[in-house]
């Protein structure tokens, strides 16, 4: 229906949100204004407790503002949510879909709630099939199809009435970027020819620069607002990419400590670095050990405006080096490969998770396993923690063969699990003295590494906070400070950063480094991009089979073309998909 | 209800009737769930005591002391076993080899020739009070028949004062199992009840379809309805079966009619499902359901109904709280349907006080569930 308003989609004024978590209350939104055009696709864009889905939630009706005012599609949500959801489509975290039942039926119970009369619904879901590719299984159950599957049908569910606003909280996370780059194809569609109005949110910062408009949101307050290319405007001039004969990590560690840098991450085997004024910095006679430094200017990205609008908040000072390193203590018990898997393969029933892996790691080695969810990541991890046996294949971690002493190896790998698995109730001192004498440290030993893991990881002050109430930052340090209680020398790392900030992310990078360096060999397992290019090595899988390995510059430069001269890591990991389904189409 | 409710109401519908069949943990609750339970609790549960294991001392054995004892050989009830001394059956007693002893002293015979009193030595193990009561009472009854054969045998009446001439109503077999099924089928169909709304809403709070959901068209009562319909559908289901079990393989008498049987069940199934969907407005993990369900629903009905502990024994506070616990009215219309037939000054009353309950929950569920998330 046409609408006389001219007005924006959503428009919110001074909204604001708490909620009671136990004692403690927590504001979710603190008084955001803006405003969400007709017509375009405005990113929700920030790390996890930004407020995002609180907001999504708002706006759908779905909450009650504590204060301020939501207007949606020229309606007072508050007043009328019935109204307004009648004209959105909206789609969950987890895409809202009945497992057990097929693509079909669950189309058909969507027509239903959204009063689809039976004679639109033939064409209607014709197209809907199209431009999801979703065709050929219209008869499979929705459990059963991949990630990116049921994203598409989620996203066809919601659109099988027509709705002039769509809601899509956090639709791309942990998707492979192939279903990634197709449901943003399909937005560009919506928004072009249907003229719909999108509303997506999303912890990759990386996803901004596909929006018109993006709101940024930390914390729950708005950093933010604007078309993304005004956030990299005010950037410009300050991103240059530094090269040196140095090694990158070390490169890294000395140009974040340098006055005037607000940023040094690792992209690739440079170092990426963002100036807190738009001149560049001075590579001549600055460090003695790498003469050769030069700076190149590269294109500011959206990660760059967050990174420099989160220092200008926090006022932080780039962050210290780490305290030397303490020797470590399996020094020259294992040279060359700690972690050894050779044709490694894990089945459950008729489904095959592993497939045929085979990789090495050496000492003091940072080695990704890059992959979308269900391509085999956790799986492999499992087995290498001797959590689970394999089918067929061997391991060996620190020279121990897995299926033979499981234990023994256990006691030299470090475990972060996803999502941290500390002890909620307990405080911070109790999860490390838990997690300590849980690795059989006892007397003045303990307490010296429990005082060396508050001094290290600066936990000293939160010793009594409750695990549960830290910031998301605090848990990610206080699980990999548990996880080294008992001075591993390998290291393994379950999707360590999914969802923290940026700045926390850096800041744990900068430690694992610092690991590496003192020669823990770590393993790492990601869906984020962007995080394989702080490995020294990875490999791409999906499926449960290894499409690719190497360096990651090495991986990149694979999948250049004339049209992509310098593809990203997920440009890269498009490719390796592509290039492993031709064969497969061909035949 | 417009057109467009009804369509909602039937894919609604059609979801969740293939989602029954599909996922077979909620066909579980309704037909498992109470076989499996009404064939523990039938079959351990019961308030008879048979073949109970008695100690027989019979200190100057005799003619008379034998037809005594012969008496015991013959009842249903006992097993007896012979003790020389009285000191070796209590140590049989505390052993837990045998649950009573019957002494009958050396100056028995001789007492009873004399045309006095003849006193036995009775002692029963009192750990369990009820067995020890049953055990008291039958007895006594052997006793009594052994009197009153002796008094004819002599030829005369004069022997007891009074004789009691026992007639049993309603359970003709004085089987507790007979009276205790009906109980039971009320207290299993409970906690069926609460389980299927409670757990499969919070399997879509679990999921984040009902997120999904609420943030289409659909209105809060067609919800409410898409699942009080298959379920009630399901739970009668399942009142059928424990019906089924209780007749054919426990040999329960029914009474009364089928129809009155029916009518009282759906009464009752809108009650248990809409304190389901009650507790499905506050537990919104599958877990917490089922932990809230048991508690609330199961434990007051199995201590409160009436099914196998008599209200009318308990304080007067406790009677009280018993008037919401709704198992208790249809404890009492099952038992009166299956063992008395229908009697309709119990079934009326009662079937209105259910009414009463489910209109409460019912009305209770819809007014805490909002179409929103908080």
């Amino acid at each position: 229906m046409p609408d006389t308003d001219p007005g924006p989609a959503v428009r919110l004024a001074g909204v604001r949100r708490r909620f009671h978590a136990g004692k403690r209350v927590v504001t979710a939104l603190d008084g955001i204004t803006a405003e969400a055009a007709r017509g375009a696709v405005t990113g929700l864009v920030g790390p996890d407790g930004a407020g995002k889905t609180t907001l999504m939630r708002l706006i759908a009706g779905l909450l009650r503002a504590d204060a301020g005012r939501i207007e949606v599609l020229g309606i007072d949500v508050a007043r009328d949510p019935l109204s307004v959801q009648a004209r959105l489509g909206y789609m969950p975290q987890r895409f809202g879909l009945y497992e057990d039942l097929s693509v079909a039926e669950n189309l058909d119970l969507y027509a239903d709630l959204q009063g689809v009369s039976p004679d639109r619904r033939p064409a209607r879901y014709a197209e809907l099939l199209h431009m999801t590719g979703l065709g050929p299984f219209t008869g499979r159950m929705a459990g059963r199809l991949s990630g990116g599957m049921k994203q598409k049908l989620g996203l066809a569910c919601t659109l099988v009435h027509p709705p002039d606003l769509l809601l899509l909280d956090e639709p791309t996370v942990g998707v492979d970027p192939v279903s990634r780059r197709e449901l943003w194809q399909i937005i560009d569609h919506l928004t072009r020819e249907a003229q719909v109005t999108v509303l997506f949110s999303t912890a990759y910062l990386d996803e901004a620069e596909r929006c018109d408009s993006v709101l940024l949101l930390h914390e729950g307050q708005l950093l933010g607002h604007g078309p993304p290319g005004q956030f990299t405007a005010e950037m410009a001039g300050r991103s240059f990419l530094a090269t040196a004969s140095l090694g990158r990590r070390r490169l890294q560690a000395r140009l974040a400590a340098m006055p005037g840098v607000i940023d040094a991450v690792i992209q690739g085997s440079r170092v990426r670095v963002i100036t807190a004024e738009a001149v560049p910095p001075v590579a001549a006679g600055l460090f003695a050990e790498a003469p050769d430094l030069v700076f190149t200017p590269t294109p500011p990205r959206f990660e760059d405006s967050f990174v420099a609008r989160l220092r200008a908040r926090d006022g932080l000072a780039p962050p210290a080096l780490p305290t030397p390193a303490r020797p470590l203590a399996g020094e020259g018990g294992v040279t060359g490969d700690v972690i050894v898997v050779a044709r490694l393969t894990r089945r459950f029933g008729a489904f095959v998770a592993v497939d045929d892996v085979s990789f090495t790691v050496a000492r003091g080695e940072i080695f990704g396993l890059l992959g979308a969810n269900g391509a085999g990541k956790s799986t492999t991890f499992r087995m290498l923690c001797g959590l689970l046996p394999p089918t067929s294949g061997t391991l060996r971690v620190a020279g121990f063969d897995l299926r033979g002493a499981a234990a023994s190896a256990r006691g030299r790998i470090g475990y972060m699990a996803q999502k941290f698995s500390l002890y909620g109730d307990l405080s911070v001192a109790q999860n490390l003295r838990f997690f300590s004498s849980a690795y059989r440290l006892t007397g003045a030993h303990q307490r010296a590494r429990v005082a060396w893991a508050e001094t290290e990881f600066e936990l000293g002050p939160m010793r009594d906070a409750t695990a549960r109430d830290l910031p998301l930052g605090f848990k990610q340090r206080l699980a990999l400070a548990c996880a080294l209680m008992h001075e591993p020398d390998i290291l393994f790392l379950d999707e360590p950063t999914s969802g923290v900030d940026p700045l926390a992310r850096r800041e744990f990078w900068r430690r694992i480094n610092a690991l590496a360096e003192q020669g823990v060999t770590v393993l790492v397992t990601t869906h984020f991009m962007e995080e394989a290019e702080y490995c020294d090595r990875l490999v791409i899988m999906a499926q449960g089979a290894v499409l690719a390995a190497g360096e990651p510059e090495a991986i990149k430069q694979g999948a250049r073309t004339a049209a992509q001269p310098d593809p990203t890591m997920e440009d890269a990991f498009i490719a390796v998909i592509e290039a492993a389904q031709a064969p497969a189409q061909a035949a | 209800m417009n057109a467009g409710a009804l369509r909602r109401l039937s894919g609604l519908l059609r979801k969740e009737s293939l989602q029954i069949w599909r996922d077979p943990s909620a066909l579980a609750i309704a037909f498992l769930l109470p076989a499996v339970l009404l064939l523990i609790f039938g079959y351990g549960v019961s308030l008879d005591a048979r073949n109970v294991p008695i100690a027989l001392v019979v200190q100057r054995p005799g003619a008379l002391a034998a037809s005594f004892t012969s008496q015991f050989a013959r009842s249903p009830f006992f097993r007896p076993r012979r003790f020389l001394t009285i000191q070796d059956a209590e140590r049989a007693m505390t052993a837990q080899l045998v649950q009573g002893i019957v002494w009958l002293p050396s100056d028995f015979a001789r007492r009873a020739e004399a045309g006095g009193s003849s006193p036995i030595g009775v002692i029963v193990n009192g750990v369990d009070a009820n067995d020890a009561r049953i055990i008291e009472g039958y007895v006594q009854q052997v006793w009594a028949t052994w009197l009153t054969a002796r008094a004819q045998a002599a030829g005369g009446g004069a022997a007891l004062p009074l004789s009691v001439a026992p007639q049993v109503r309603f359970n003709q077999a004085v089987d507790s199992r007979d009276y205790l099924v009906p109980g039971l089928i009320a207290v299993i169909m409970t906690l069926t009840g609460a389980l299927l709304t409670a757990l499969v809403i919070a399997r879509e709070w679990e999921r984040g379809t009902m997120e999904a959901l609420m943030v289409t068209r659909v209105t809060m009562r067609e919800i409410l309805l898409a699942k009080l319909i298959p379920y009630f559908v399901l739970g009668m289901g399942g009142m059928a079966a424990s019906v089924a079990i209780a007749v054919l393989l426990f040999g329960v008498p029914l009474e009364g009619s089928v129809w009155v049987l029916t009518a009282a069940s759906g009464l009752f199934m809108l009650t248990a499902l809409g304190m389901g969907l009650v507790i499905s407005s506050i537990a919104r993990n599958q877990f917490v359901a089922g932990q809230i369900a048991i508690i609330t629903t199961f434990l007051p009905a199995f201590l409160l109904s009436g099914f196998v502990f008599d209200i009318n024994s308990m304080p007067r506070v406790v009677q009280i709280i018993t008037h919401i616990v709704a198992a208790r009215y249809f404890v009492a219309i099952l038992q009166s349907v299956f063992l008395a037939g229908n009697v309709w000054s119990v079934i009326l009353p009662n079937a209105f006080a259910l009414a009463v309950m489910a209109a409460i929950f019912l009305g209770l569920a819809r007014a805490i569930t909002h179409k929103r998330l908080d």
